[in-house]
C-alpha cells in the first residue's frame, strides 16, 4: 500500500481542513503519512493543493503519480487530472463546479447536496469529501469518527452528530457509486505520531526550556511562535510579538542576559534585519537561538514557496569575526533534537545559534513511532543564586582557560553584571588598548572554536557502503534523498551524505567523508537553490569540489521521481 | 548603608563642562537617597556620549547597539523583573535610530525608566544635527541648516499615551534629581527628557540658552489632566516648562502577564519538566 491523495482549489475552500483531517485519520491508522502544500501569498482564490501519501513503510517525500485527487474548483480538475495513476479517481461535485468530464475515472460526488440533505451547511461539504475518500478506499470509519468527535466537541453533542451523519452520507455514497473503485488499505496498526517541521522545532525549543520567544510575523517562521505561544501558558514562556526584527533579536538578546534561555526566529528578511543584533550577541557573549525559515529571495521573493537559498547568508551575516553555530534539520525529528542541541551550545559556549529550515521541511508532515525525550540534553549553565552570590569577585568576561567566562544572572549576587557591545575589558568597560582586544578575540573566538567543532556530529551517510556515486545534500532534502537513493539502489551502486550540522563544518577525525566523497567516481550535490552554496562552503572550508552540482530554484519542491531521474540523467 | 563611593565607575572619558557629568553626580545621589543599591538595577543603553553612562557608575550594565537600548531593556525587565530597569539614552540614539522602539514601550507601558540625555545634537561623531536640533539652525555641515521641524519628545509621549512625561535640565541639579526619583518611584513607562548642553558641538542650545527660558510648572499644575498636558508639552520657545508634564496610573505590561506575578522568570525553575513534555508529544498522535 502506498498512495498518494491530492486535494486542489482556491485559498479559503477547505482543502487544508480536508488534507488536515486525512492525514490525521491516516497516521491513527498506524500509517506512515508524508504531506506537503502548495499555496499562494493570498487568503482567498488563487490555486492551492494538499498532497498526501500513506503507506504501511515509512514516507518521507511526495510523489507524481496521485491516486485519488479531490478538486473542489475547475481548475484542478485541469491542472491535476494528468497526474492519475491508472486505477486512480477524481472526486468532484458537478453541481457546484457546473462541469461534468467524461469517463470512469470521474467520481461525481454531490458534497454540497449530502451537506444540505443531512442537515449541513455549505461549508460542512469538506466532511462530506473527506468521508467520500475514506468510502472509496474502504477505510474503517471508527478513527474518523474519532477525530470529529474531538475536533467538535467544544461545540457540542449535536456538532459532533451532524459532522459523523455528513461523513457517513460521503462515505457512503462514494462507495456504492464507484464499485470498479479498487483501493485496498491494510488493517490499522499502534497510532502514529504525526508532525511538522514547525511544530517539531518549536517542541524542540520548549523541551530545552526556551522561556522567552520573541519576533514578528513571517512566513514560513511565523508556525515556530504560534506554537510555543499556545504552550506558553503551560510551561512559563512569555512570548511577544516585537515590533520588528530588530526588536525581536534585542529582545531576546535582553531576556537572555537577563537570566533565561530566550529564542527568536524569522525568515530571510527579517532575519536580515537581525543581522547587527547577531553581532551583539557575540560580542556580549550572550546567548541567542534564531529560527531561520528560508523561502525564495531575494527581498520579498516568493513568500509561500521554498528555497535553500540563505545558507551563505546565515554564515556570514553580522560583522565582525566570531564564533555562531548553523544546524539545518532534514525532518522534524531533526529538527526536534537539533534545535535542543542548539540552544545547549548556545548556553555552553554562549553563542548565536541558527537553525535553518525552509518553507518545505516547515510545513511538511511526517510520522513516527515517537521522539525519545530521553536523548533531550539540559544543563543550566547560568550562574545562579547562592553559587553566584559566593563568589569572591566576579568579572561578566574574566579570561578563562577554554575562553567560557560563567554567566551571572543579574540581582542574583551583590556582584555587578556588566557587558559591552565596545570592545571590553574582563570587567565589561569600554577599552581600547590593543592588548585587551587580542586577548579577547582569543577567548571570544580562538579558544571556543576547536571546542565547538568538537561538538559537530559528522554527516548521515546512508546507503551502499562503497558507493561510486554518492548525492550529497543538507537541511530539508534528506527525505527526498533518502527514498531516491533506495529508488536507484538497485540500478547504481549509489550512497548519501546529509548535512544537518553545517557550521562549524563536521570534522573528519570521527568520520573521513572528504575520504568517501574522493573515492566516489561520480559525486553530486544537491541543492534547493541557483548556485550550490554547500558546495561552495565545502570547497572553501575543505578544498574538495563535487563534479556535479543539482540546484533547483523555482521555489517548488522536487517530487520523488523527479529527482531520482535527474540524478539518473547525471550518472548517465 | 550604601555610600556615594559604592556607585564609583570608571573615570568618564566626557568633555569637560559637558551636561552628562552633571547628570551622572545627580543620579548617582538619587538612587543613593532611594537606597536602590548597585546590583540591584540594570542599566541598558545604546550608542552615543550618553550611553557610555553605565560604565561611569557601578551597577548592572548592558551597553548594546544604536537605538536599541528599549527592546533590550523590554525584555531584561520580562526576563528579571525583580531588578530596576533603566534605559539611558542620547536624542539621536532614542528620538533617531530607536524611534519606532520608543514608540512600541510607550504602548507597551513596560515598567522601564528612560532618561534621554537630549543636547539637541550629535555628539559622538561630532556634530551633526539630531531629531531635536532646531530647525533653521545647524548650518556647519548641512548646506540649507536642518529643513525638519524638530521633534517634541513630550508631546509625541503625551499623544502615546505615556505613563509617566517629564522633562528636567542639567543645569538645574535640585529638579533633575527630583525628577530621576519620581520616574523611578512612578510605576509604568517613564521618559525623563533632560537638557543636557553639549558645550563642544552645540553653540545655539548653550546653558544660557536653557536657563532663559525654562520654567518650573508650578505647584497648582495637574499633570494628570492630558489636554492640558498637551498644551503644556507644546510649549517649546521662549518658554518651556520642567517638570511632569503627563501621569497616568495605567496598568503596566509586566504586572498583567500572570506568569510573573509571584516570581521573576529568572527565579523560576530553569529545568524540564519531562511529563508535560511528554503530555505535549502526545498531542500528535
Amino acid at each position: 500500500m502506498d498512495y498518494s491523495i491530492k486535494i486542489g482549489g482556491e485559498a479559503g475552500q477547505g482543502s487544508q481542513t480536508i488534507g488536515d483531517a486525512l492525514a490525521k485519520v491516516f497516521s491513527r491508522s498506524g500509517y506512515h503519512v508524508f504531506s506537503h502544500q502548495d499555496y499562494e501569498s493570498r487568503i482567498r482564490g488563487g490555486h492551492n493543493f494538499y498532497q498526501i501519501r500513506f503507506a504501511d513503510k515509512p514516507v518521507m517525500s511526495s510523489r507524481k503519480q496521485i491516486d485519488i485527487i479531490v478538486a473542489l474548483d475547475r481548475e484542478t480538475i485541469h491542472r491535476h487530472v494528468g497526474e492519475l495513476s491508472e486505477t486512480g479517481r477524481l472526486i468532484y461535485d458537478s453541481e457546484t463546479l457546473k462541469e461534468r468530464p467524461e469517463g470512469k475515472r470521474f467520481l461525481d460526488v454531490p458534497f454540497a447536496r449530502l451537506a444540505a440533505e443531512n442537515g449541513g451547511s455549505r461549508i460542512m461539504e469538506n466532511i462530506v469529501a473527506t468521508g467520500a475518500i475514506l468510502g472509496i478506499t474502504g477505510m474503517n470509519t471508527d478513527i474518523l469518527f474519532g477525530t470529529i468527535e474531538e475536533t467538535f466537541r467544544d461545540k457540542g453533542e449535536e456538532m459532533v452528530r451532524l459532522n459523523i451523519t455528513l461523513a457517513t452520507a460521503g462515505y457512503k455514497f462514494a462507495a456504492a457509486n464507484c464499485p470498479s473503485c479498487s483501493f485496498s488499505t491494510s488493517p490499522a496498526s499502534e497510532p502514529k505520531m504525526l508532525i511538522t517541521g514547525v511544530e517539531a522545532l518549536a517542541l524542540g525549543a520548549i523541551s530545552s526550556g526556551v522561556k522567552f520567544y520573541a519576533a514578528y510575523p513571517m512566513t514560513p517562521a511565523t508556525g515556530v511562535m504560534n506554537y510555543i505561544a499556545g504552550k506558553a501558558d503551560k510551561f512559563g514562556i512569555i512570548v511577544e510579538q516585537a515590533e520588528d526584527e530588530i526588536a525581536a533579536i534585542n529582545m531576546a538578546i535582553g531576556a537572555s542576559f537577563g537570566g533565561v534561555r530566550s529564542m527568536t526566529g524569522s525568515s530571510g528578511g527579517g532575519f536580515a534585519l537581525m543581522s547587527e543584533g547577531i553581532s551583539l550577541a557575540a560580542m556580549t557573549e550572550t546567548p541567542v537561538v534564531i529560527a531561520l525559515g528560508q523561502r525564495p529571495g531575494p527581498a520579498t521573493g516568493l513568500p509561500t514557496r521554498t528555497e535553500q537559498g540563505d545558507l551563505q547568508f546565515a554564515l556570514y551575516t553580522a560583522h565582525g569575526e566570531f564564533p555562531r553555530l548553523v544546524f539545518a534539520p532534514g525532518s522534524p525529528e531533526q529538527a526536534f533534537y537539533l534545535t535542543n542541541k542548539a540552544f545547549d551550545l548556545a548556553e555552553k559556549y554562549q553563542i548565536p545559534a541558527i537553525v535553518m529550515f525552509d518553507q518545505y521541511l516547515g510545513d511538511t508532515q511526517w510520522t513516527y513511532t515517537g521522539f525519545d525525550t530521553g536523548k533531550l540534553v539540559f544543563t543550566d549553565y547560568r550562574l545562579r543564586g547562592e553559587s553566584f552570590a559566593s563568589l569572591n569577585e566576579y568579572k561578566r568576561h574574566a579570561y578563562t582557560e577554554n575562553g567560557v567566562t560563567p554567566f551571572g544572572v543579574p540581582g542574583d549576587a551583590k556582584h555587578v553584571v556588566v557587558t559591552d557591545s565596545d570592545e571590553h575589558s574582563e570587567e565589561g568597560h569600554i577599552i581600547e588598548d590593543a592588548e585587551t582586544r587580542i586577548r579577547m578575540t582569543n577567548k571570544r573566538l580562538f579558544k571556543k572554536m576547536p571546542l565547538i567543532t568538537n561538538e559537530i556530529a559528522p554527516p548521515l551517510f546512508y546507503g551502499n557502503k562503497e558507493p561510486k556515486v554518492i548525492i550529497t545534500g543538507w537541511g530539508s532534502s534528506y527525505g527526498l534523498m533518502k527514498e531516491a537513493v533506495d529508488a536507484l539502489s538497485g540500478k547504481h551502486d549509489i550512497a548519501m551524505l546529509h548535512f544537518s550540522e553545517i557550521y562549524p563544518l563536521p570534522a573528519t577525525d570521527k568520520f573521513d567523508y572528504l575520504g568517501l566523497l574522493s573515492q566516489a567516481s561520480l559525486s553530486i550535490c544537491f541543492e534547493q537553490n541557483a548556485t550550490g552554496q554547500f558546495a561552495r562552503l565545502l570547497k572553501a572550508e575543505t578544498g574538495y569540489s563535487f563534479d556535479k552540482l543539482l540546484n533547483r530554484f523555482d521555489g517548488r519542491p522536487y517530487l520523488l521521481e523527479e529527482l531520482t531521474g535527474e540524478i539518473d540523467a547525471l550518472i548517465g | 548603608m550604601p555610600s556615594l563611593d559604592d556607585y564609583k565607575g570608571e573615570t568618564p572619558s566626557w568633555c569637560p563642562g559637558c551636561g552628562n557629568i552633571i547628570i551622572l553626580k545627580t543620579f548617582k545621589e538619587a538612587m543613593l537617597e532611594l537606597g536602590i543599591e548597585p546590583h540591584q538595577f540594570t542599566i541598558v543603553s545604546g550608542i552615543g556620549q550618553a550611553a557610555k553612562f553605565p560604565h561611569y557608575l557601578k551597577c548592572n550594565t548592558f551597553n548594546g547597539l544604536h537605538g536599541r537600548s528599549l527592546p533590550v531593556a523590554t525584555a531584561l525587565k520580562l526576563a528579571n523583573s525583580g531588578q530596576i530597569v533603566i534605559a539611558v539614552a542620547g536624542d539621536g540614539d532614542c528620538y533617531g535610530e530607536g524611534g519606532n522602539h520608543l514608540l512600541h514601550a510607550m504602548r507597551r507601558n513596560i515598567n522601564v525608566k528612560l532618561f534621554v540625555h537630549d543636547n539637541q545634537i550629535y555628539g559622538l561623531t561630532k556634530g551633526q544635527a539630531s531629531p531635536t536640533t532646531l530647525e533653521g539652525t545647524h548650518k556647519n555641515n548641512l548646506p540649507f541648516g536642518v529643513l525638519s521641524e524638530g521633534l517634541n519628545p513630550m508631546a509625541l509621549a503625551v499623544a502615546m499615551d505615556c505613563s509617566f512625561v517629564a522633562r528636567s535640565f542639567a543645569g538645574d541639579m535640585e529638579h533633575l534629581k527630583e525628577m530621576v526619583k519620581a520616574a523611578i518611584g512612578h510605576k509604568g513607562f517613564s521618559l525623563v527628557d533632560i537638557f543636557q548642553p553639549c558645550v563642544s558641538f552645540n553653540k545655539v542650545n548653550t546653558y544660557e540658552w536653557y536657563k532663559q527660558r525654562v520654567y518650573h510648572l508650578e505647584k497648582e499644575y495637574n499633570p494628570e489632566d492630558r489636554t492640558g498636558a498637551f498644551g503644556r508639552a507644546l510649549e517649546f520657545g521662549d518658554r518651556i516648562p520642567l517638570g511632569i508634564i503627563y501621569r497616568n496610573e495605567r496598568p503596566t505590561f509586566d504586572e498583567r502577564i500572570p506568569l510573573i506575578r509571584e516570581k521573576a522568570l529568572a527565579q523560576q525553575a530553569q529545568s524540564l519538566d519531562m511529563s508535560k513534555i511528554d503530555s505535549m508529544l502526545k498531542e500528535f498522535y
